[in-house]
């Protein structure tokens, strides 16, 4: 009952982050890229609740904005990794064989390469921006789902539900999609949680070195970036972003631990 | 580890033919014409088929050559070994800190199972894997090198106790980044090896407390952690890149993000083709440490 309780709660924090973010024009009426060069780096007031960022941009407004920005992408760059990785863990698990090791070699050389320095070659080779951010996670990430699967493919394969599907002759597909995903699939979900993590993340990390959402969408890694020369004086223009990004986790974190709980029933 | 080394070198071979266009437009940008186009492509060796561009760069890569810069001309290799002092130190000293912070913070946790101060420990990865390396960096500029200014904040410095001085910021960002990973792992392990029955036959030799976590299960605990920082080694060296940028150290992370804001892709290719045979390296020296510190492993 516990653990069903982080799940509720995680589910809470992170359901009003993306109520507030598809609702963003209703709480907030700043635009988050207009500039108000009259009333820049103003501290909290009344108008601005967080104050105003170097161009006179509203920091409320612009992290509401940036949580659609991050979360859309974040959720994205994750759902692409997990099809082609739990796919691919099913068919190497089930069929083995060359099939199987020729994956698997592909696998290990993935995970040679550090993610963020084959993040950055591949903006290098495609240009700043969400397409590169959301192939470099995908290129790196179906990995982790592929072996999560096929190791649990390999178990499951030898129980009885599946030789009983076996011997009543269904054809292999439906007993890949109907007997044996249903099974296999939970610990990847549990992943896909703390790899939303990741990728926001990612996301946030690029985004703070330029190459990553171009500017001047409202994104929590350049906010964080635009905040750091004001560090001594607003604090705040840096520190908020990253804050938002510790919460996506630890509410991601407490769905996981929930779900754990629950699929453990 | 032949197959992996084969399929790294595909991979980064494939990068630059990924770029659209012609590199030697690239290159040329404004000043681009047909006839200086097709004297780059010769240059480089791109009006060749696939197959002998690629037996000629492992070629080149047999004899120690990532080719040269565009930028200045300079061998790559020569740029990433000069780069080298800064990557390593830094890595040498996350990997150090880290450890020191997880392992005490891992002993106080198991060493109680359910009380307030394991409770507290394991909070640590909840809150802390979802802080942006970037994120933590500025933090740790804003609070002891600014409000408290007891460390540089950039730089490399010129000496050797400069060095040490300059890189304990990013240092420290690597270890609060990498710690929260290694607490989890550590904290189980050592409840399981606290429940072991050689723990169990300690106690009945009437061994103290105190020697059993220091000796016995200190010696597993540590086997562990190599396991664990082995099998993050990619996250780690990668994470570096981005530390290296915003404390402003000239390490290879550097050299690449420099390399591309001017197009320069023989670097881009071999720093990346370096940084993950580092990853290879690196797990290689984990297994063999693995193999040392425990005698039940064999290495095949």
């Amino acid at each position: 009952m516990k653990s069903l309780k982080t799940l509720y709660i995680g589910a809470g924090i992170l359901g009003t982050l993306i109520v507030a973010a598809i609702f963003a024009p209703l709480v907030t009426s700043y635009d988050p890229t207009e500039q108000d060069l009259m009333q820049t780096l103003s501290g909290p007031t009344g108008a601005h609740w967080l104050g105003t960022d170097a161009l006179g941009r509203d920091v409320f407004s612009r992290l509401i904005y940036g949580a659609r920005v991050d979360l859309t992408i974040g959720v994205l760059a994750v759902l692409l990794p997990f099809i082609i990785g739990v796919s691919l863990g099913l068919m190497t698990g089930w069929f083995g064989g060359k099939f199987d090791s020729s994956v698997m070699r592909v696998v290990d050389t993935v995970i040679a390469f550090p993610f963020y320095v084959l993040a950055i070659a591949l903006v290098f080779i495609f240009g700043p921006g969400v397409k590169s951010i959301i192939v470099a996670i995908t290129l790196v990430g179906w990995v982790a789902y592929c072996r999560i699967v096929r190791a649990n493919v390999l178990v499951a394969k030898e129980l009885d539900y599946v030789h009983a599907a076996r011997l009543t002759g269904l054809p292999t597909r439906r007993i890949l999609r109907r007997h044996l995903l249903p099974n296999v699939i939970s610990q990847a979900i549990v992943f896909s949680m703390s790899d939303i993590v990741l990728s926001i993340l990612a996301i946030v990390s690029l985004g703070y070195l330029g190459l990553g959402v171009p500017i001047p969408t409202a994104e929590w890694g350049s906010m964080i970036q635009e905040g750091q020369p004001y560090i001594l004086q607003q604090w705040w223009l840096a520190t908020i972003p990253g804050f938002m990004v510790v919460i996506v986790g630890f509410a991601l974190s407490l769905i996981g631990d929930g779900l754990v709980a629950r699929l453990e029933r | 580890m032949l197959p992996v080394l084969f399929g790294i070198s595909v991979a980064v071979f494939t990068i630059v033919h990924l770029i659209p266009g012609d590199p030697a437009d690239v290159l040329l940008g404004q000043n681009a014409t047909p006839a200086r186009v097709k004297a780059i492509n010769h240059q480089l060796g791109i009006d060749r088929p696939i197959l002998i561009q690629y037996i000629n760069f492992i070629k080149d890569l047999f004899h120690g050559s990532l080719g040269t810069s565009f930028d200045n001309k300079e061998p790559v290799a020569k740029l990433i070994l000069g780069r080298l002092p800064e990557t390593g130190m830094l890595l040498t000293g996350g990997i150090i800190l880290s450890i020191l912070i997880a392992l005490p913070l891992s002993i106080l946790a198991a060493s109680k199972r359910g009380a307030l101060r394991d409770q507290l420990v394991r909070a640590i990865p909840i809150i802390g894997l979802g802080m942006p390396q970037v994120w933590i960096g500025v933090m740790l500029i804003l609070l002891l090198g600014l409000k408290f200014p007891l460390f540089p904040v950039s730089g490399f410095g010129d000496t050797f106790p400069q060095h040490l001085r300059s890189i304990f910021l990013p240092s420290l960002t690597i270890a609060i980044l990498l710690s929260p990973i290694l607490i989890r792992s550590l904290r189980a392990s050592m409840l399981e090896i606290l429940d072991s029955d050689y723990v169990l036959t300690a106690r009945a030799k009437g061994i103290s407390q105190t020697r059993i976590t220091f000796v016995h299960v200190l010696r597993n605990a540590i086997i562990a952690s190599v396991t664990v920082l082995g099998i993050n080694v990619a996250y780690l060296v990668g994470s570096m890149v981005i530390v290296e940028r915003v404390f402003v150290i000239p390490g290879t992370g550097s050299l690449m993000i420099d390399a591309i804001a001017k197009r320069d892709y023989p670097i881009v290719q071999g720093v990346t083709l370096y940084f993950a045979l580092v990853v290879v390296v690196v797990n290689l020296i984990t297994d063999l440490i693995h193999a040392a510190l425990d005698p039940r492993v064999a290495l095949k």
